[in-house]
């Protein structure tokens, strides 16, 4: 049978760099194909030539077995083949219908739209496909999960049949995660070919049929999952052994470090306790909106709570706002970079330099030689990888914009680390090196507390792990008290 | 370290490393450029006693636009100076008037008076914009579109409707006299412009509004107070306009009612065309000024070619879009 995509020596260089040496794939009707590789890889750019949205420079593409050529977006979805963004981007105000439809609805008497046809047709595609969504909502009322299923809804309405999913899962939580699946291997039933596109491992080896690799832009090779284990895909990702996936090295102390008892902000989370130790990793595991990023804002004085005590080091804090919390030695590293994290109009050093401006500026005016001097100490010491510190930190890569976030907060030498998703969108390399910071930190008596829906980053990290579930505890347990269907099972 | 040398030899040459090029001189070259085409098409255009009118022109517009660019830097829009010219105008020229009628008791006083007078109205009127603004969370164009109308009021209720004649030479003296040569209202620009180029760059109070206008989320979780900081754009705003005003009334010799409409339009030309982005945290102060030296060399020049100033609206609007579609064109990585 005819593949419904085949690609082979995709080329595209973007002045004078090589952004994609030799792209290659062959995707089969009915299957779900992972398109694995660090970021840097070339996997966006393959991505958004098949889209139409940047022009090839060289290889060839078959659709169906016939040679295609894709100008623009809409020739891309005319042949079939759509994408499910890793930023979706609906019209928030409109209904389901109206954003499944836009563009082309349904025209009824007088030049208008039959709204009563394009309800109808979209209540009938979500309830074919099980999504459990109505049709009349408005986008704005859904979750980010329930958003990507209308986008794959869309996907179908256009009668698409190579569907193109970039990193799903980077915003949703498990459970939600679970459902997703659940859309994706409908859409393998009904002959449909995906690319699934993340750099989550585990997800990868319980959907996708088979794989393909790209490394620094070109092919590394391709198979069927069932012929690989973990290690050895990692192996082809980053190109050499990583060892063990998670470093784990740190040696809890028994000095308390950060004492939290009866935390509570009313409807959202309710009378939170636990103590971490200093040296300790305490992971938070729990879905979306079970009250997890809560506890970070009241510790960090972003939220007010209105009953509970917070003690550092045995001493009690009041955190009226994120000045007090950072004068008391916390940090926190927020859940996306690109929204609270980093000023993304600004430099590289501008925000490694971001949450010490006071400390720079002794008597008002900045003192040049110092940013530059802890600029340059963090790029050294996190080995982020930038031409000159001067340059915007938009161009750096995920793990390197992650780094800058954390050189920022380790200028400030914290005693408190709070850490809301500190791998998200980062490659598996770059993931090592974060953890190993983390560790170093913990070794050196910092207190570490880190939330992450990544199970497998909660287990692998954490000493132990606080589950949350609609804004109340669910309790704590040890890692080694513990696995990945206990944790899911005590969150939903 | 090795990473970082690879890299620098690879992006030295890339798409991002010109756009730099072209937003550090792009504007300058434009300025120069347009300053020779004059300078060749009219032998009038480089005599000193031109440009020193050009500078003349350009100092009122120029100390707005400077007030703007502190606004715009945070994500705002200032749209009351213009009345907050003619309300601070009217203010300090009625502490400064040997009228009779139309000055306040015990009138004219001392011009530094007037003066501090004049600064307290637009400062007074930006800390209502900032309060309302910062706290508040209405959008700047709501609050300063209120000021502006509230404003305006304000300057034909304080006067009467009627204009403030008669300052005292003192008072004149800020917009007409000079200091060696220099006319005192391109003086007091200078003074303007470097003390807000020194804020913006080299202090952390600078830091702080690029930082609240390139994300006021990532600022607020750095533990920048980003409430004080947009209060206090406001507030520099209105104390230029105030300045601004006075420089108006003293160059003029009266304060009128009419005065600083529209002007708002021509500050905010200056900043967008100085490559200030309205969308925040991305702009300098010089391109500012250079912004607002286009405006007014081309309607010098355009004024010695004898053209029509209708036209010289005309095409200073072409200029405005031109110079953000080029800055669009930039930010799309070119």
């Amino acid at each position: 049978m005819q593949p419904l995509l085949k690609v082979e020596g995709l080329k595209k260089s973007f002045g004078g760099v090589a952004a994609l040496r030799d792209g290659r794939l062959e995707l089969q009707a009915g299957s779900v194909h992972a398109l694995c590789g660090g970021n840097g890889a070339g996997k966006s750019t393959f991505l958004s030539i098949l889209m139409g949205i940047q022009q090839r420079d060289g290889g060839t593409i078959w659709r169906r077995g016939r040679q295609v050529h894709y100008s623009n977006p809409a020739e891309a979805l005319a042949s079939g083949i759509a994408i499910i963004e890793q930023e979706l981007s609906p019209v928030p105000h409109m209904t389901v219908a109206e954003n499944i439809y836009l563009g082309r609805e349904p025209s009824g008497r007088f030049g208008g739209i039959d709204f009563k046809k394009m309800n109808r047709d979209a209540q009938q595609l979500l309830d074919r496909l099980e999504f459990g969504i109505r049709a009349t909502q408005t986008m704005m009322t859904l979750s980010v999960a329930q958003m990507q299923l209308v986008e794959i809804a869309k996907a179908f309405s256009h009668e698409a049949e190579v569907i193109f999913m970039d990193e799903p899962t980077s915003a949703i939580g498990e459970k939600e995660a679970q459902h997703l699946f659940a859309a994706v291997a409908r859409l393998k039933a009904e002959g449909k070919g995906v690319v699934y596109v993340s750099h989550r491992l585990s997800e990868i080896f319980q959907i996708a049929d088979s794989y393909t690799v790209f490394r620094d832009g070109g092919y590394v090779g391709s198979g069927l999952l069932a012929d690989i284990d973990r290690p050895g895909l990692i192996k082809m990702i980053v190109g050499r052994e990583l060892g063990e996936e998670y470093i784990k090295t740190n040696d809890p102390t028994d000095e308390i470090g950060l004492e939290v008892s009866g935390l509570t902000l009313p409807g959202k989370i309710e009378d939170i306790s636990f103590s971490v130790r200093k040296g300790e990793i305490f992971g938070i595991y729990g879905l979306m909106g079970s009250g997890r990023t809560e506890i970070f804002n009241c510790l960090f004085g972003l939220d007010r709570p209105s009953h509970g005590s917070i003690r550092l080091e045995g001493e009690q804090i009041t955190v009226a706002k994120p000045a007090d919390a950072m004068a008391n030695g916390i940090a926190f590293v927020t859940e996306d970079r690109k929204v609270s994290g980093l000023n993304l109009a600004d430099s590289v050093r501008g925000n490694i330099c971001l949450a010490s401006l006071p400390e720079m500026s002794p008597r008002f005016v900045m003192k040049g030689r110092d940013e530059a001097a802890a600029s340059a100490e963090m790029i050294a010491r996190f080995g982020i990888k930038a031409a000159r510190d001067t340059m915007p930190v938009s161009g750096l890569s995920g793990g390197n914009q992650q780094k800058v976030v954390l050189g920022k907060w380790f200028l400030r030498q914290p005693r408190l680390l709070l850490l809301d998703e500190p791998t998200r969108g980062v490659d598996v390399g770059a993931k090592r090196e974060i953890y190993r910071i983390i560790c170093d930190f913990t070794a050196a008596g910092g207190t570490v507390v880190m939330i992450s829906s990544e199970i497998d980053e909660v287990l692998g990290m954490s000493d132990r792990i606080l589950v949350m579930r609609q804004g109340k505890s669910a309790g704590i347990h040890d890692r080694r008290a513990t696995d990945a269907q206990s944790l899911v099972h005590l969150s939903t | 370290m090795s990473n970082i040398e690879n890299n620098s030899s690879r992006s030295w040459f890339s798409a991002e490393n010109r756009g730099t090029l072209v937003q550090e001189y792009g504007i300058f070259l434009a300025f120069l450029l347009l300053a020779v085409i004059l300078s060749f098409s009219n032998e009038y255009f480089l005599t000193p006693g031109n440009i020193s009118n050009v500078l003349l022109q350009t100092s009122i517009n120029g100390v707005l636009a400077i007030g703007m660019t502190f606004v715009i830097l945070t994500r705002g829009i200032d749209l009351s100076v213009g009345s907050v010219v003619a309300l601070a105008g009217m203010v300090s020229a009625s502490f400064a008037t040997t009228s009779a009628t139309a000055g306040v008791a015990g009138a004219p006083y001392p011009f530094f008076v007037a003066l501090a007078i004049g600064i307290l109205v637009g400062v007074a009127c930006g800390i209502i914009v900032g309060f309302i603004v910062s706290r508040f969370a209405v959008p700047a164009f709501v609050a300063t579109l209120g000021m502006l109308s509230a404003a305006r009021g304000m300057t034909l209720i304080y006067g009467g409707g009627k204009p403030v004649p008669a300052l005292t030479p003192e008072f004149r003296w800020i917009g007409t006299g000079n200091i060696l040569g220099i006319p005192m209202p391109v003086i007091l620009l200078g003074i303007v412009f470097l003390a807000s180029w020194w804020i913006l760059t080299r202090t952390r109070f600078g830091r702080y509004i690029y930082a609240v206008g390139g994300n006021p989320h990532a600022a607020k979780t750095s533990g920048i107070n980003v409430t004080r900081i947009r209060f206090l754009v406001y507030v520099i705003s209105g104390g230029l306009s105030g300045l601004a005003g006075m420089m108006l009334s003293a160059r003029t010799g009266s304060a009128l009612p009419q005065a600083g409409i529209a002007y708002e339009l021509d500050a905010i030309a200056a900043v967008v065309i100085g490559g200030t982005s309205l969308s925040g945290g991305v702009g300098r102060v010089t391109g500012t000024l250079i912004g607002a030296l286009i405006i007014g060399v081309m309607n010098n020049g355009l004024d010695l070619m004898g053209i029509q100033s209708y036209y010289q609206q005309v095409l200073k609007g072409a200029l405005i879009v031109g110079a953000v579609m080029l800055d669009q064109k930039r930010n799309q990585g070119l």
